[in-house]
């Protein structure tokens, strides 16, 4: 296999992100030397070019991460990371919650459950500047937000609430659920930036 | 950004917040304390209610949705998802819970029916419902009235998985049998189930239900939880088996550990070591037919 992408399986819509890279390395025409699997433990991450972090319950999956004794084999990856909604919290350096370990590898100060609560929870087309102007169908589930960003981040989107999508180097944080949604346009910017 | 561009409540979010629960224990608790220890414990959320089912058992009576100072201490104690239990029918305390900012609805056969014809027609809510169910017919039903996400009845508060496992296997094992039949055999067996047939064959061709479905009802033990992760449920509900054993904190990790590594014995049997007494638990033979939860809403 030329193409090993993990995606991080301890807890969250984690199917749904494999689907999602399946049909995203499909459409980059890399579907049949690729392979999608899942991280449960420091061994898995073996041969993957690029990390998952999906949705769930973020202060349930930084202590599985912890568990697992997979927080330092994610913090030292030398791969990409894709980071949605519980993933962007984790990734983060600083978070409004002392209860997430943070991975401290994207330099933004993010807040939990931003918007509220599920029923504050929306759907919108959002304008994504690396999208040649394009919006995207973004789906936002109890989703958070970063506040604030470093010089190294690059800001792709925000919202009244705050920073809704960023990629510092290798890695992409996103607010809310491009796995969802069919629409694979931000994974496949993300392959192709680490050189898949 | 214009508010007019957004949009709440619909089945992508219900069923995509649903999604977000998969591979979690969701746990049963009565006040903020036991709210803490359970999101503590990794917990991904809770479910609010009055009394846990095995009190529900002793107290007999009526048994109604959680006072809502309860459900807003509980709220306000953590900050993972609040689930909250409404009875079968009872669209105004749904309505409640919904104004509350409760993030899902239970329809369940634990609290006393308050209608014995009609489900609460989930599609006019803004926040996702979880139901009950005992078969695939049963599950269907749910689905097409608007419930995100479903959970194996089994027999609550009983402390007795024989029960969750049988509904289970009714509709792991139903789903297997589509996979052989072709669109008329399908839509004649959508009949006998009293289903959709649409959503039957979306079945067959995902080879799951179309929302996640967790198992409920009788989960006493970290082997318990595995067992039916391994039977092929999405996560669990933990209902009276944490906080009526003799040590929560530790039965609530357990299990939240056995849920992640369902597939490795080894671990199970590290987490079970040392847990204390699970909670006491019934020969399901020996509940009076009107002890029997399970059969209360179809």
């Amino acid at each position: 296999m030329d193409v090993k992408i993990g995606v991080l399986a301890l807890q969250g819509n984690v199917s749904e992100h494999i689907d999602a890279f399946v049909l995203a390395l499909d459409r980059l025409g890399c579907g049949r030397s690729s392979e999608v699997v899942t991280v449960r433990h420091p061994a898995d991450l073996e041969g993957c070019q690029a990390l998952a972090l999906p949705g769930g319950e973020s202060t349930t999956i930084s202590r599985l991460i912890d568990k697992n004794h997979l927080y330092e084999p994610i913090r030292t990856f030398p791969g990409g990371i894709f980071a949605t909604c519980a993933g962007m919290v984790l990734i983060a350096t600083h978070v409004d919650d002392a209860r997430i370990h943070t991975l401290n590898l994207i330099d933004m100060t993010v807040d939990r459950n931003a918007f509220g609560r599920q029923r504050e929870s929306f759907e919108t087309d959002l304008p994504i500047d690396s999208l040649g102007g394009e919006s995207f169908h973004a789906i936002f589930i109890r989703a958070p937000v970063a506040t604030h960003a470093g010089t190294s981040v690059k800001v792709l989107s925000r919202l009244d609430q705050g920073i809704v999508a960023v990629e510092q180097e290798k890695h992409m944080a996103l607010s809310f659920h491009p796995e969802l949604g069919g629409d694979t346009r931000l994974h496949e910017r993300f392959l192709k930036k680490i050189g898949i | 950004m214009k508010l007019e561009e957004l949009r709440f409540g619909t089945e992508l979010l219900k069923r995509g917040f649903a999604s977000m629960q998969k591979g979690g224990v969701i746990m049963d608790v009565v006040n903020a304390d036991q709210a803490k220890i359970a999101e503590e414990a990794g917990a991904v959320a809770v479910m609010s209610l009055e009394r846990v089912p095995s009190d529900i058992r002793k107290m007999g009576g009526v048994a109604r949705m959680a006072d809502p100072q309860k459900v807003i201490e509980i709220i306000e104690a953590v900050s993972i998802p609040v689930m909250g239990k409404v009875r079968i029918g009872h669209f105004v305390e749904a309505q409640v819970l919904e104004t509350l900012g409760v993030d899902m609805i239970d329809e369940s056969e634990v609290l006393t029916p308050a209608d014995e014809q009609y489900h609460i027609d989930k599609k006019r809510f803004k926040v996702p419902f979880v139901c009950g169910a005992r078969d695939l017919g049963e599950a269907l039903r749910r689905i097409n009235e608007g419930a995100a996400m479903i959970r194996t009845k089994g027999e609550a508060g009983t402390g007795n998985v024989v029960e969750a496992v049988r509904h289970m296997r009714n509709i792991m094992g139903e789903i297997r049998m589509l996979k052989g039949m072709d669109k008329q055999e399908m839509t004649d067996y959508a009949r006998e189930i009293e289903a959709p047939a649409e959503l039957v064959i979306e079945c067959a061709e995902r080879g799951r239900l179309p929302v996640v479905n967790f198992s409920a009802g009788g989960i006493a033990t970290p082997s318990d939880a595995a067992m039916m992760m391994q039977l092929g449920a999405d996560g669990v509900f933990v209902g009276s088996g944490i906080f009526k054993s003799t040590n929560p904190e530790l039965m609530a990790k357990a299990i939240v550990e056995a849920v992640n590594h369902f597939n490795e014995p080894e671990v199970i049997a590290r987490v079970s070591r040392g847990l204390g007494d699970a909670m006491p638990g019934l020969d399901i033979h020996t509940l009076r037919e009107d002890e029997v939860l399970q059969t209360r809403g179809r």
